[in-house]
């Protein structure tokens, strides 16, 4: 670690993107290169496995406030196609003057500190040699020390940043010449590194009370805020807006963010999109959410998106949890892999009445709202004003902005103006050096004074380890050192050992009373410190759905668990090939007094995926079937194997059947010719054979397995004869 | 302030502007507003600025802070904090870490004042 440097510096953006590429057995026209390693979406596993990966960098946002804790979802995310990691802050790093160095633990984030993002850069490094594709690591350069985490950044191989003056002064109340003049030296020394800028526009869109009104000044914050950075340095592609759908359902959203991207996107041609999800309307229905971000995606989709953001979908409700922030990359990937191509097809009635009114609209007002910032006396004005993050649609003022005033909030009275002989010998300094008065041979290389600063000679980077005695990842780590590298396990969502599992349960009761009944059931589960995280009515009287937390205190001990084998699985065609030279015939059915074929007709039925579709001639003979019947229909038929289900198994009925069964096909001389294999909730393999059937099929049994089963029975027969 | 929606009185100049115009002039407004502040920003300098260029002349998030907090008590900061750091080590013949490191105690800037007291030659 203290010697640690990192790979690379400079964003990445996805390579190949453009081409038409042949994954599996289609052509893609929205895609990039293929990972190496990758988990593909869950119904992949229909279409040969493939992982398509979307053409825009695609972000997972990281929040767990243990930095060694993000890193396992770093990975796992990356895995899932994420290649944009963004580490949020820890609550209130953005007034401290100075870096923070060590390890303490966050709330909401990590505390960006040189240790933190080194760690985190190194396991990058590792994970994206993993899957195969440069992987963007990114903070927040803001906050009263943004000059100094944009060195510590450029220092640590950190390729992307939010980096807005904007933000610092509306929502972080620091004084704002303090923010714009501290803004310039970190965005130059981002430009140096390379890394690519997000703004903090789409806060406004969070912020504001009518979300969809911001519309005309979100426009005129991004251009605020590209502009700067244009006049520091900084190159056009390396500045991406950060924008975000500004409403969701049930208002029509599409008919109301549409026009807006649009006008983003042709107002800011030159520069990248970074499509954000909305967040403001976000409620605890991880569902709800979800549907939301799939619209967009497809905004994404009809306009454009360079760095597609994606939105934990149970942000709503908790800090995010690691499975949602692989659904989250996931409902992005699967989006994107089912509407590439789409534009092939249909086009955007830009010239339309409808559009070209709206959107012409919103590009007027927003140049209105420039307009009057220059003549009430220019930017500062305009904020002591209350111009921003006002509900009323600019022109329409309601007089509920943010007002903040010049000389006033967080590092108020600390700018100061440089005197004729100020000079600083280093690298990605912006604004007035007098290096001159050292000599004419230093004006282009300043560092050149003190034989090179830190950005030519990294070893000259001084790393501090741990100042925390208590509060530090050798601590955290102690604590939970029986869950690393032995064999005991606990659930997790957050923190290795966090103990935190979630139930889904409906309860026949009212929304209120359902709560506390649901927290009972936790109670008598013996779950600690449960939580009602979601709560939704199913009808007033009739019931209430219910999403609780709680904690577990118990480890499992794996080296403990009897695993039963995993059932054989033949490919499709495998199994295909040979019954088309070797053509089965069963028959089948529920034996004894039993009527659920349910699981029968699922075993064989083609339409469930069973036996059938691998040309294997089913005969259901019914249910309730003497197993006397059901042989004699086999010799009738002459049929290869018979199947039994059996559901029913009190008394042990199940077993007794099959054991019936078997004594009969010998009574009848069958036996050695026939494959008699039994099925059912209850059934076990063991048991079944020792009863004398062939094989059986318990809970989760699949048509492909019994088809494997059969083939292999039967290849066994063949040898044996 | 509270104004009701007056957009299509106040739109009337920007009516015959052509789509690429208007665009074009959202760009110049842009521009006018942020001028001024980056021409602060090109003569100002704030205790985050100079801690950042100590840490590019190799020291410590904390050596930094120290270093600058004392510029600024002495009213030096205007001065650039680096420029304090390669000055004095000039002055003590010494390496640049070690004169900084040096800067940490208050009391060595006794020395410092009179270096800068000729301002530019």
């Amino acid at each position: 670690m203290e010697n640690y440097r990192p790979k690379r510096r400079g964003w990445h953006w996805r390579e190949g993107v453009g081409e038409v590429r042949k994954i599996g057995k289609f052509d893609y026209y929205e895609t990039s290169e293929n990972l190496i390693q990758s988990q593909p979406l869950p119904a992949a596993k229909y279409f040969d496995n493939i992982d398509p990966q979307p053409a825009p960098v695609i972000t997972t946002e990281i929040a767990s406030g243990r930095f060694e804790d993000d890193i396992r979802r770093m990975r796992m995310a990356a895995w899932h196609g994420a290649d944009h990691i963004m580490v949020i802050r820890t609550a209130g790093q953005s007034h401290f003057e100075s870096l923070i160095e060590g390890t303490p633990q966050g709330v909401g984030g990590i505390p960006i500190s040189r240790k933190q993002v080194r760690a985190q850069r190194k396991a990058l490094d590792l994970i994206e040699e993993e899957v195969g594709r440069p992987i963007n690591y990114h903070s927040y350069v803001s906050g009263v020390a943004g000059p100094e985490i944009a060195v510590m950044f450029a220092e640590e191989g950190v390729n992307g940043a939010h980096q807005d003056p904007q933000y610092n002064v509306l929502y972080r109340n620091i004084n704002m010449v303090r923010s714009f003049v501290d803004a310039a030296e970190a965005k130059k020394v981002m430009t140096w590194a390379d890394i690519a800028q997000i703004d903090g526009a789409h806060n406004a869109n969070a912020t504001a009370r009518e979300a969809w009104k911001v519309m005309p000044e979100l426009m005129v914050q991004h251009a605020l805020n590209s502009m700067y950075s244009v006049k520091i340095g900084m190159k056009k592609s390396n500045i991406c807006l950060s924008t975000v759908p500004p409403t969701a359902p049930p208002a029509p959203c599409m008919r109301l963010d549409l026009p807006y991207a649009i006008a983003l996107r042709e107002l800011f041609k030159d520069y990248r999109m970074r499509a954000q999800m909305n967040t403001k309307y976000m409620e605890s229905s991880t569902r709800e959410a979800t549907v939301t971000h799939v619209l967009n995606l497809l905004i994404s989709e009809l306009t454009s998106a360079d760095i597609q953001s994606t939105i934990t979908p149970d942000e709503g409700r908790n800090v995010p949890w690691h499975i949602f922030n692989i659904e989250a990359v996931d409902t992005a990937k699967q989006a994107f892999n089912g509407m590439d191509g789409l534009m092939k097809m249909i086009k955007v009635d830009r010239d339309g009445e409808y559009l070209s009114t709206k959107v012409r609209e919103l590009k007027e007002r927003a140049v209105l709202f420039m307009e009057e910032i220059l003549e009430i006396g220019g930017y500062f004005k305009a904020v002591e004003e209350g111009f921003f993050v006002d509900s009323g649609y600019y022109p329409e003022r309601n007089g509920d902005g943010i007002v903040r005033k010049i000389d006033g909030g967080v590092g108020v009275g600390t700018v100061f103006e440089r005197d004729k002989e100020y000079m600083a010998p280093i690298t990605a300094h912006f604004g007035y050096n007098n290096v001159e008065q050292y000599g004419k041979e230093y004006v282009d290389n300043p560092s050149l004074l003190i034989d090179g600063s830190t950005f030519e000679k990294p070893e000259k980077i001084i790393f501090i380890d741990e100042l925390d005695e208590t509060d530090n990842v050798n601590v955290r780590l102690e604590e939970v050192k029986d869950l690393i590298n032995t064999n005991l396990i606990k659930p997790e969502m957050e923190w290795l050992g966090d103990g935190v599992v979630l139930l889904t349960m409906f309860l026949p009761t009212d929304v209120r009373t359902a709560e506390f009944a649901a927290l009972e059931i936790g109670k008598n589960l013996n779950l600690k410190d449960c939580e009602v995280i979601h709560r939704e009515i199913m009808q007033q009287a009739e019931g209430t759905r219910i999403e609780l937390k709680g904690r577990v205190d118990f480890t499992i001990d794996v080296s403990k668990l009897v695993i039963p084998p995993k059932p054989e699985e033949m490919s499709e065609d495998e199994i295909r090939a040979f019954i088309s030279s070797n053509p089965m015939k069963v028959v089948a059915a529920t034996v004894g007094e039993d009527e659920h074929s349910v699981g029968l007709r699922e075993i064989i039925d083609i339409k469930h995926g069973g036996i059938e579709k691998y040309g294997i001639e089913c005969h259901i003979l019914g249910t309730s079937v003497p197993v006397e019947k059901l042989v004699d229909a086999a010799i009738e038929l002459n049929a290869d194997a018979i199947l039994v289900s059996t559901i029913i198994s009190h008394d042990d009925i199940h077993y007794k059947n099959m054991k019936k069964l078997n004594d009969y096909a010998i009574e009848k001389g069958v036996r050695d010719k026939l494959i008699i294999v039994a099925g059912g909730t209850q059934v076990s393999n063991e048991m079944a054979v020792k009863y004398g059937m062939d094989a059986g099929f318990g809970r989760g049994t699949k048509g492909s397995h019994v088809a494997t089963f059969l083939v292999k029975k039967r290849r066994e027969m063949q040898n044996e004869n | 302030m509270r104004r009701e929606d007056d957009f299509e009185e106040r739109r009337k100049h920007l009516a015959d502007l052509s789509e690429s115009e208007l665009e074009t002039y959202f760009w110049e407004l842009a521009e006018k507003i942020v001028d001024p502040l980056v021409n602060l920003a090109y003569n100002n300098t704030t205790p985050s600025i100079e801690r950042s260029v100590l840490l590019r002349m190799g020291f410590s998030s904390i050596e930094a802070k120290s270093i600058v907090e004392n510029a600024i008590d002495r009213g030096l900061i205007g001065k650039g904090v680096g420029n304090i750091v390669y000055k004095y080590s000039k002055h003590k013949s010494l390496g640049i870490r070690e004169a900084g490191l040096k800067l940490i105690d208050p009391n060595s800037w006794d020395e410092v004042k009179p270096l800068f007291n000729g301002g530019v030659k």
